[in-house]
C-alpha cells in the first residue's frame, strides 16, 4: 500500500508530502475516498510533519474530503500544523470546520495504537 | 543613487507540474533581494495559484503557454503571470472569496484571495477570449534596507541571465 497511508481500525493518518500543489492534490485527494470508502474510515488525520509548502488545490482538497466524511459521519484533523501551515489553514477559513493541532493529540496516538 | 534593477521572463507550457517550476523559478530570482522564508513562502504561494488558474481556468487542461515576467526595482518585486486562454467574464466575481467554476472539481475558489493575502498588490486584467494577465507585487526585506548597497555590483548584464545568491535553492 502507499506508505502515505496508514489506518489503524477506523482511523487513517494521511502523511501529506513536502509540497502540496495542483499537481498532486488531486491524486492524494482521489486515493484518501478510495480507501475511505474501502476501508471504512470514520476518522481522518491530515499529517502536515512533512508539509512545508500548500496553496489553495490543497485546501480545495481537504474541504472535499471534510464533505465525504461528514456525509457519512466521521471526523477530520489537521496534526503536525507549524507556522506556515497554520496561516494557510486559517487564512481559508479551514480551521473552523476542521480542528487543527500542532502535535498528534495524546487520545488520537493513543487510538492509533491500539485500535482493532 | 543607484536602484536596484533586475528582469527576468519564463516561457513555459501549462502542464500541472510546471506549477513548482514557475514558484522555485520566481523564488531563486528574488533571493537577490535578501528575503525572509516567510516573504519567499509568500510569493511561491501566490505564483502557484497565478499559474494554477492559466492552467485549470485560462487553458482548462490545453498544452498552451503561460509566461511570468518579473522586475525587481529597489526593494520591490513584481511578478507577472499572462496567459492567452479563454479568459474571464466577470473579473470581480472571480476574485469574490469561495467564488469558482469548478466546485465540482475540489477547487476553494480561494486563489486570488491567497494572491491577495500574500502579496502587497494584485491587478487582474482580463477579458473573454483575450486571455488572462494578473500582476502582483510586494516589498521585500522592509527591515534590511543596507542591502541596497548590492544594487553596486549587481547591475551588470549578465547578472540578468544569473541573479546574485540562488546558490541556496
Amino acid at each position: 500500500m502507499n506508505p502515505m497511508f496508514t489506518i489503524a481500525g477506523t482511523v487513517m493518518n494521511i502523511h501529506l508530502p513536502a509540497e502540496i500543489d495542483h499537481y498532486n492534490s488531486e491524486q492524494i485527494g482521489q486515493e484518501t475516498d478510495r480507501l475511505i470508502q474501502k476501508k471504512h474510515i470514520r476518522c481522518l488525520l491530515f499529517d502536515f510533519a512533512d508539509t512545508t509548502f500548500m496553496d489553495s488545490s490543497g485546501v480545495g482538497m481537504m474541504i472535499g474530503r471534510y464533505k465525504t466524511m461528514r456525509f457519512m459521519g466521521g471526523t477530520v484533523m489537521a496534526v503536525h500544523v507549524g507556522e506556515r501551515m497554520k496561516r494557510i489553514l486559517t487564512l481559508s477559513g479551514i480551521y473552523r470546520i476542521i480542528d487543527i493541532y500542532e502535535d498528534l493529540p495524546l487520545e488520537m496516538s493513543r487510538e492509533n495504537g491500539k485500535e482493532a | 543613487m543607484h536602484q536596484n534593477q533586475n528582469e527576468m521572463k519564463l516561457e513555459f507550457d501549462s502542464r500541472s507540474r510546471n506549477e513548482s517550476f514557475a514558484r522555485v523559478a520566481v523564488a531563486a530570482f528574488m533571493t537577490q533581494l535578501n528575503p525572509t522564508l516567510e516573504e519567499v513562502a509568500d510569493v511561491k504561494t501566490a505564483v502557484s495559484e497565478a499559474v494554477t488558474n492559466a492552467i485549470i481556468h485560462g487553458y482548462e487542461g490545453r498544452v498552451e503557454k503561460i509566461m511570468i515576467s518579473c522586475r525587481i526595482s529597489g526593494n520591490v518585486l513584481e511578478v507577472e503571470v499572462s496567459d492567452t486562454g479563454r479568459g474571464i467574464v466577470d473579473v470581480k466575481k472571480a476574485m469574490e472569496p469561495l467564488f469558482t467554476t469548478k466546485a465540482e472539481c475540489d477547487r476553494a475558489g480561494m486563489g486570488f484571495a491567497f494572491m491577495e493575502a500574500f502579496m502587497d498588490t494584485l491587478e487582474v486584467e482580463s477579458a473573454p477570449g483575450m486571455g488572462t494577465r494578473v500582476r502582483m507585487s510586494k516589498q521585500i526585506a522592509r527591515e534590511n534596507d543596507h542591502m541596497s548597497a548590492q544594487s553596486e555590483i549587481s547591475d551588470a548584464p549578465f547578472q540578468m541571465l544569473s541573479p546574485s545568491g540562488t546558490g541556496g535553492l
